[in-house]
């Protein structure tokens, strides 16, 4: 069972009450792409992602950040209880969509940069840990119906 | 993983804007890695590694001053830093795995301290050095 301390929990819905998803998840996502490009692999659909300027205009990149994030948001209205959360998107990202796990991983940590950047000097170590903690739950949770 | 000139010309520009502070931006992600990778502290023992520590201060400005000598010499990371990399293979042997945890706090701490300098072609610059750095470090491990 995950334990969260109240402070932790405070980092978290704290700091989630002043994103906007939609910008955050956008960035996000564009982050991801721009900066492990190989990322790109999993949206041939989305056309033009040719360099930084591309993926950031791009608005499917934008709208599916949007989902991303919104879906994550729901970690947090659910800290005790993630892995059930995720648990379709689980075997939704493996058996249709086949996504590397690492890459739960690798967005998490883009998350947590973008993020940092905007609360700037309130992302302090002790709050830069909670959330590291949270992405590597939700990360987990989402590998967690692998086969 | 090759660094391009724009991701040298974008590197350069980091640490000249960071400057003088990159001592304690050293510092800063060193803290950052012990409070977020706990794990991390183990090649510590000998360190007070409370808020405020000298001996954090110091060996950011350590790590920091490594950064800055191989930004100095980007076009040859494996010579600049050979010295490094014997003592992390013979000496340190510190795990490869915890120089990509250092690279992800680094990160965040240009990220709350210069937050208009990590546009996201400069933060995939950075992370591209960083990985880069931390292949060199770690070559001789075997």
């Amino acid at each position: 069972m995950v334990q969260w301390t109240a402070e932790e929990k405070q980092f978290i819905t704290g700091l989630w009450g002043k994103v906007n998803v939609a910008e955050c998840g956008g960035e996000a996502l564009a982050r991801l792409l721009i900066v492990y490009p190989w990322t790109q692999r999993f949206f041939a659909s989305f056309g033009n992602l040719s360099g930084a300027t591309a993926v950031l205009g791009n608005p499917k990149v934008q709208a599916h950040g949007k989902k991303v994030l919104t879906s994550f948001g729901e970690a947090v209205k659910n800290l005790d209880g993630i892995k059930n959360t995720f648990s379709s998107l689980s075997e939704l990202h493996c058996d249709k969509l086949h996504v590397d796990p690492e890459n739960f991983r690798l967005l998490g940590d883009i998350l947590v940069i973008v993020l940092a950047a905007h609360f700037t000097k309130d992302f302090t170590p002790a709050c830069q840990a909670t959330w590291q903690k949270l992405v590597g739950l939700v990360a987990h949770a989402l590998a967690r119906k692998y086969h | 993983m090759v660094l391009s000139a724009a991701d040298k010309t974008n590197v350069k520009g980091v640490f000249a804007k960071i400057g003088g502070q990159a001592d304690e931006y050293g510092a800063d992600a060193l803290e950052r890695m012990f409070t977020t990778y706990p794990a991390t502290k183990t090649y510590f023992p000998h360190f007070d590694l409370g808020k405020g520590s000298a001996q954090v201060k110091g060996h950011g400005k350590k790590v920091a001053g490594a950064l800055v000598e191989a930004v100095n010499h980007i076009d040859d990371l494996a010579g600049a830093l050979s010295k490094l990399s014997d003592l992390h293979a013979q000496k340190l042997r510190v795990d490869p795995v915890n120089f990509k945890l250092l690279g992800q706090c680094f990160l965040v701490t240009v990220a709350t301290r210069n937050p208009g300098l990590l546009t996201p072609e400069v933060h995939a610059s950075l992370d591209k050095f960083l990985c880069a750095v931390g292949t060199v470090l770690t070559a001789k491990y075997r």
